[in-house]
């Protein structure tokens, strides 16, 4: 999950019929999935639209940044595996697409969404890729935070839901470890390299912790999609297993974590961490981010220019049926 | 043993794949559908795999010590030796598809040939790549047939792919001094002879998509020999920025 959008307040149901509701919650409380034809509260499934279609968003807009690097990659390999991985977030966002059609909401009012503004996506898509290097911070740590948040929605209580998110994740330590790896030689490598590899994890280490959404006591939902198993931990908890798991990796490869605050403490086992500057994490929900702008021109510039392709492609099914009847 | 004939001719092969498979990375994030997207990052993924092998294949050959990336982030336009079609502008999603129908077409003919060249190693390429072109093949012919048959403005982009392409065939098809010793030899395949195989299904492709045949055109040659298009060093220079900017660099 790409927690973005600030919760909105479910809304308040009327006249759900009580007795349905209550089998409902006596599902989702003993970890039985709930399927598409089941009944479900109306909140339930607008808050499923929106934090799936969300996630699908973020998979699509997530292929612009690193897309911006296939061209420029610096060897035959480093190409194939950028374009693959590439590829698996295309992939992924089309399994959330069909997840969550399942709900009632077609793709095409989803993209739409997208494109009009109404539908986030995560703020983290919304900072620049400014060198090789960024392709490596981006595995490493935005599908590193990908994959704090997704494991544990293997187990969330929609089935299409949780069945997507059991293939997607299959893939994305695949991605954390690809892009952990184009680290680690530009740590090893030269004096450009290894400043190219620090600047890079200084401009994205923040971005990535923000990527878990606001404080837990900022966060009213929260408990509302616990309940109903949309959401397994907390976005506190998360984070804290998120820096508990990538600072040592920073060290292992002699990158320094920028946070002057962060401190290892032995008798809890946990790292304590700097203040998040949560203004500028508003700012990019806001649609302020840096290349927020970019990133909504080319999707709607691919979605606009690409209109004639997908009209010719259901021309064509038309004129082959009525063919194939006559 | 240096084969520099020989070696010559596996970068013919190797940049072939190595260009168009980074003209269609240029897509990535972009396509009109989703899933054309998935497919064309196949298709390039599929190509920079074939132009790993062909161009390793190549620096073994040659037995200087470039590797395939030395080969292909280290040379300059005039030693590229790719066909002067796989480094045509993407354009519009048709100009790109007709640029892959027949670049594809050609390249599943020659594959099938190739798989049974007398260069092991170059036999074995050829064979697994085959597979993957064919598809690439079908692909694209599925997209000139729907476009082609499509709305009238994707009937005309189509066409208008077709004839921005149709000058560039004859190049894949010229046997020269070196491919002739070569073919002789048992290593190269004879071009001219996969003409006729290609004319058909180009015509019956054109035909089911209600599309005129490709206009005759004077044909436009030069890249086997390092005299490329204006679009190649353009191609070449985000491609080979980070290399050439930190040679001695390991990514
Ligand atoms: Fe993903
Ligand atoms: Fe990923």
């Amino acid at each position: 999950m790409y927690t973005t959008e600030l919760q909105k307040q479910a809304g308040v149901t009327t006249a759900e019929p009580a007795e349905l509701l209550a089998a409902f919650e006596a599902r989702v409380a003993a970890d039985e999935f709930i399927e598409p034809k089941d009944w479900m509260p109306d909140a339930y499934r607008r808050t499923l639209v929106r934090q799936m279609s969300q996630h699908a968003h973020s998979e699509v807009v997530g292929m612009l940044p690193e897309g911006n690097w296939i061209t420029r990659a610096p060897s035959l390999r480093r190409k194939a595996v950028l374009l693959a991985k590439v590829q698996d977030e295309g992939g992924h966002a089309l399994y959330l697409y069909s997840a969550t059609e399942t709900l009632g909401t077609s793709r095409e009012e989803m993209i739409d969404a997208l494109h009009s503004g109404r539908a986030k996506y995560s703020t983290i898509f919304n900072y620049p890729t400014l060198t090789w290097a960024d392709i490596g911070a981006i595995g490493w740590l935005v599908d590193g935070a990908a994959i704090m948040n997704q494991v544990p929605l293997q187990r969330t209580s929609y089935g299409p839901y949780a069945r997507a998110m059991v293939r997607i994740c299959k893939e994305e330590s695949f991605h954390q470890r690809q892009g952990y790896e184009i680290m680690m030689a530009l740590a090893v490598g030269t004096p450009e390299q290894k400043r190219m590899a620090q600047d890079a994890l200084n401009r994205w280490w923040w971005p990535s912790l923000m990527m878990f959404g606001p404080p837990d006591d900022n966060s009213p939902n929260s408990a509302q999609s616990m309940r109903w198993r949309i959401k397994r931990d907390t976005n506190d908890q998360l984070r804290q297993k998120f820096v508990d798991v990538t600072v040592p990796q920073a060290e292992a490869i002699g990158l320094s974590v920028p946070d002057p605050d962060l401190k290892w403490h032995e008798d809890t086992g946990h790292y304590t961490f700097g203040a998040i500057d949560w203004e500028e994490f508003y700012a990019v929900v806001r649609g302020e981010g840096p290349v927020a702008r970019e990133r909504m021109q080319a999707r709607r510039k691919a979605w606009d220019d690409g209109a004639w392709v997908r009209d010719a492609a259901t021309a064509h099914a038309e004129k082959r049926s009525r063919r194939q009847a006559a | 043993m240096s084969d520099q004939a020989y070696f010559d001719y596996l970068l013919r092969l190797g940049d072939d794949s190595l260009v168009l498979g980074q003209r269609l990375g240029e897509w990535c994030g972009h396509a009109p559908t989703l899933e054309i997207d998935l497919s064309l990052a196949n298709v390039a993924l599929d190509l920079i795999g074939q132009a790993t092998y062909l161009l390793g294949h190549a620096g073994t050959v040659e037995g200087a010590g470039r590797d395939a990336d030395r080969l292909a982030f280290h040379r300059d336009a005039l030693d590229f030796r790719n066909c002067l079609l796989v480094e045509q502008p993407n354009g519009d999603f048709a100009q790109t598809m007709a640029r892959q129908f027949l670049f594809s077409t050609y390249q599943r003919l020659l594959f099938q040939e190739l798989a049974g060249s007398t260069d092991a190693d170059l036999a074995a390429i050829a064979a697994k790549a085959v597979k993957e072109v064919a598809y690439h093949a079908d692909l694209a012919a599925g997209w000139v047939v729907r476009l082609g048959d499509g709305t009238p403005e994707s009937h005309r982009r189509m066409a208008g792919g077709m004839e921005w392409m149709a000058r560039f065939v004859d190049e894949l098809f010229v046997m020269d001094a070196l491919e002739t010793g070569l073919h002789a030899r048992g290593l190269a395949v004879d071009r001219a002879g996969l003409r006729p195989a290609f004319d058909a299904t180009v015509a019956a492709t054109l035909a089911e998509a209600t599309l005129p045949p490709l206009p005759a055109h004077r044909p436009v040659t030069g890249g086997r020999k390092g005299h490329h298009t204006e679009h190649l060093g353009h191609l070449l220079a985000p491609m080979q920025h980070l290399q050439r900017t930190y040679p001695n660099a390991v990514w």
